[in-house]
């Protein structure tokens, strides 16, 4: 149950932050919202030992139990090392927002509420072992994420990257809940622990590759992977502590938690391991090639996430092909999910201390523009160190644990090829040389990124503050970070033993039964071997590469941004072509609507009939025709075509009368006394009205005109008269049953003491059916009534009128 | 007597549609005034046509000579409800020409920025 408690720990304290806004003026708000993290970062650390030595705690909150919807809150390696980088990361940009964010300047209540809001929603990500509850985090996180980017409201990229991002995160997250919908249908459960224990099984099934692809959907758009990249750059106008947490360090890794998690289910498919290494891949050099055309620190960094995201995606999807492999334990493709992990915490430290350095810098000279900057070194000298480290650790330079994971990569390509199946051994040489490449341009942004801000020549004159070194309380969490940075590089396996194994331990759970049989060592040194050289290669080329920048950077202005502009192209046309598109059809004319109606209406009937085999001619059954019959339907039918030609409205009136009373004529020879009689009033009072209504209109609004033929309306309107009749022969012809009537032709005198059928029948039989009638009719006429009497707009009209 | 009046019955839900896509309002109201009158006849066509007397018990008449009751009991309630509307559209109609000094559908459009 604490577990539980401790997912929701931070949004049951966003209640109270507004409330400490208002009433302590004097403390910034973050110091409050700091202990939230903090406690939750120790909660957590508490749990490391225990689960290193394989221990799996799990604590369950009954939501809708008739709907199997219940909280669940797993802690494994995996979601125990999102857990404390969630916490942990947190506490330091929290600490960090202190000092950015001015105390009396910034709506600080909000933005606290919806940083807690969001780390609620990652712990919930990473915990949940519902499917359902886990996509409730998951929409979370992406409607935090949504109000953090648009923080300041008033700027116009601020809304615009707020509304990229939340489509297509949103987008990609419904893809997933349907994932997960077919997920639970196949294995009949919502826990993500059943699924997996059953996922051979699983495997078999039809909806498996939908489910496969849904679910990768969701991952891709998280994790800004593929042709989703586009919203994380947008997203970089967020303050810059939302962009180190949420767009480094947690939120983006989402999709990586659920490629990982759901790898034990779907590592069986070859589809799986194509769509996840290879839009990892594509990603990663895609743009890391981006992200030397950038010239906002931020966008640097942007593209470098995303860029790093890929690699890590493509090791998991490498991690997955050692389900294909007999004797995984002892081949190369274990590295690859261990990899992958290891990668994953080293991003996290190196990015957001690199995150937050921009934000001092951005803080002390006013500009985040690489061409202004330049010669800060001397400056600002703790800001370079911190900057130095976890760029060079981003290029994967030795004594920075970028460094270790870069090699575990290039081995894991490298051994790609050697997977024999799925073709890959064609396609497989590609991945080494993609990788290479990609390094080359990691390591070239790197030092792009520090160069061109920390040396060259300080340029006072372009920038809008006077720069120096930020208040030392500012540097704290870069520098806890650029420590890590450093640590880990000396100490890598004691984070894999803590860490890393755990997390392995349940992304392969069908490789290794226990966090001990995962005998991987990290080591600095392997010797001259391939990596080697191509590490080299990668320094050597990078270096040739940033040093010719100025020649050939001009080649950028040659590429197109070609997914940028699709998706303007989708918003313009879902903004602009659909407007076009409904007002095509909703002409707002009451004539076009019936049209449709109608048209639909014969449409359906006939074709329901005639497929259907519902037509049947019979005229066994039908009454003699005698000639007043004949007689009175020519006078109907003259009536019908007086009020059809003619011009006077006079006339069509009474037209409509004639008709009204051959109707009643008909009833009088089908033995319908009682409709005889209640047809002739009504008819009279009926043409009255219409003479009332329509006769004493002034002159001048009339239109007297005769209709004119239109081929469409004739066509409609025969449809429907065809239809009509057509379904009426149909319905004569095949009577399934005799009718009830015979028991009210029997009865009326004995029970109802009667001796006029139909009345009975009206007030006895079925007298509910006259008191609504009764009751319509007395709505109509009060209705009458007030529209008569009833004119409050009538003045406010009149002055409308007068204005145009 | 029937497949006869199926046609009739067609013929002036004909009149009565194409009457109802014009766009002169008075010309809207006859054609559901049309249909009305179509949609009784029909009620009462599907009854059956063959009854020969009225239903009203009488001397000398056997039950099963009597014309089916039920659908003209139904055809009584429908009447009255449907001059009870016509009754309203008309004013309705009538008032509309008084506000707006127009029968023509197609000028009483309002614009997109009307609340």
């Amino acid at each position: 149950m604490n577990l539980i408690v401790a997912i929701f720990l931070p949004i049951l304290a966003a209640l109270f932050v507004p409330l400490l806004f208002k009433k302590v003026k004097q403390l910034h708000t973050g110091w409050f919202v700091l202990l939230i993290p903090l406690s939750l970062f120790f909660f957590y650390a508490s749990f490391i030992q225990r689960v290193a030595n394989g221990d799996i705690f799990s604590s369950t909150f009954h939501w809708v139990q008739s709907l199997q919807l219940s909280f669940i809150s797993y802690i494994d390696g995996l979601s125990l090392l999102f857990s404390l980088l969630i916490t942990g990361i947190g506490s330091l940009v929290v600490l960090y927002s202190i000092f950015y964010l001015d105390k009396s300047k910034e709506q600080l209540h909000n933005f606290y509420v919806y940083l807690l809001l969001f780390m609620s929603a990652m712990l919930g990500v990473v915990q949940s072992d519902n499917v359902i509850t886990l996509y409730l985090f998951w929409e979370l996180t992406s409607i935090s994420s949504f109000l953090l980017i648009a923080y300041w409201f008033n700027r116009d990229a601020s809304r615009f990257g707020a509304l990229k991002s939340m489509m297509i995160t949103v987008f990609g997250g419904l893809l997933m809940l349907g994932g997960f919908v077919l997920l639970s249908m196949m294995g009949d459960t919502y826990s993500i622990r059943e699924l997996i224990a059953q996922a051979p099984q699983l495997a078999q099934h039809d909806y498996f590759t939908w489910a496969l692809v849904l679910i990768l959907f969701g991952a891709f758009t998280k994790s800004a992977q593929g042709p989703f990249y586009i919203w994380l750059p947008d997203a970089m106008e967020a303050p810059t502590p939302v962009s180190a947490y949420l767009h480094s360090a947690t939120m983006v890794k989402a999709g990586i938690y659920l490629v990982a998690r759901f790898t034990p289910i779907f590592a069986v498919s070859e589809l799986w391991i194509w769509l996840v290494t290879g839009t990892g891949l594509f990603t990663l050099a895609w743009c890391s090639f981006f992200a030397l055309k950038q010239t906002d620190l931020k966008g640097i960094l942007a593209f470098s996430t995303v860029s790093q995201l890929g690699l890590i995606m493509a090791l998991l999807g490498a991690g997955a092909m050692s389900y294909h492999v007999d004797g995984a334990v002892e081949t190369v493709f274990k590295y690859a999910a261990f990899a992958a992990i290891f990668h994953l915490i080293n991003h996290a430290t190196f990015k957001g201390s690199l995150f937050m350095i921009v934000g001092i810098i951005d803080h002390e000279t006013g500009t985040r523009d690489i061409q202004k900057l330049g010669g800060l070194m001397s400056l600002m000298p703790i800001s370079f160190t911190v900057a130095m480290i976890g760029s060079l650790s981003m290029a994967g330079v030795p004594l920075f644990n970028g460094f270790l994971s870069k090699e575990m990569f290039l081995t894991a390509m490298l051994s790609i090829k050697e997977f024999g199946l799925f073709s890959f051994d064609t396609f497989g040489v590609l991945f080494p040389i993609l990788a290479w490449v990609a390094s080359v341009f990691t390591f070239a942004y790197s030092l792009y990124f520090v160069t061109h801000t920390f040396f060259g020549k300080y340029k006072p004159e372009q920038l809008p503050k006077k720069a120096h070194e930020a208040p030392i309380a500012m540097l704290v969490s870069p520098i806890v970070l650029a420590v890590l940075v450093v640590t880990i590089f000396f100490i890598p396996n004691v984070v894999a033993t803590y860490f890393i194994k755990p997390a392995v331990l349940a992304i392969q759970p069908f490789l290794y039964s226990d966090v001990s049989q995962i005998d991987i060592h990290i080591s600095a040194w392997h010797g001259f071997n391939k990596e080697l050289w191509m590490t080299l290669g990668i320094f050597a080329v990078g270096t040739l590469l940033i040093v010719t920048l100025k020649k050939w950077q001009h080649v950028y202005d040659r590429v197109p941004a070609g997914f940028n502009k699709m998706y303007d192209a989708v918003m313009q046309f879902s903004d602009v072509g659909m407007n076009r598109l409904a007002r095509l059809y909703m002409t707002g004319s009451n004539q076009t609507y019936l049209l449709y109606m109608l048209a639909s209406f014969v449409v359906l009937v006939l074709g329901t009939l005639f497929t259907q085999g519902g037509f049947v001619f019979d005229a066994s059954n039908v009454a003699p025709i005698r000639v007043y019959d004949i007689v009175l339907v020519a006078v109907l039918v003259c009536g019908t075509i007086i009020a059809l030609v003619t011009k006077s409205r006079l006339t069509s009136i009474i037209g409509l009368g004639v008709v009204g009373y051959s109707v009643a004529m008909f009833f009088v020879l089908f033995n319908a006394p009682d409709l005889a009689l209640t047809q002739l009033v009504i008819e009279t009072i009926s043409v009255a009205l219409f003479l009332l209504c329509f006769y004493h209109l002034p002159k001048n609004s009339r239109t007297e005109k005769r209709m004119r033929f239109k081929l469409s309306r004739f066509a409609v309107s025969f449809g429907v008269g065809a239809t009509v009749t057509i379904v009426a022969i149909a319905a004569q012809s095949q009577k399934m049953m005799t009718s009830i009537s015979e028991y009210y032709k029997e009865t009326v005198y004995s029970l109802a003491g009667g001796g006029n059928i139909v009345n009975v029948i009206l007030v006895d039989y079925r007298g509910f059916d006259t008191l609504f009638e009764i009751a319509v009719l007395a709505i109509a006429g009060l209705g009458i009534f007030a529209m008569i009497k009833l004119r409050l707009g009538e003045g406010k009209e009149k002055k409308q009128i007068e204005n145009k | 007597m029937e497949i006869v009046m199926a046609f009739v019955i067609g013929f002036l839900f004909m009149a009565a549609t194409y009457l109802m896509l014009s766009r002169s309002l008075l010309r809207i109201i006859i054609g559901t005034g049309l249909l009305s009158h179509g949609a009784h006849l029909l009620i009462l066509t599907m009854g059956g046509l063959s009854g020969e007397a009225p239903p009203v018990l009488a001397d000398g008449v056997e039950a099963s000579q009597f014309a089916d009751p039920l659908p003209q009991a139904l055809i009584l309630t429908a009447i009255v409800i449907s001059f009870g509307v016509t009754a309203f559209i008309l004013v309705l109609a009538y008032r509309a020409y008084q506000s707006l000094e127009t029968d023509n559908t197609a000028m009483m459009k309002g614009s997109d920025d009307d609340a």
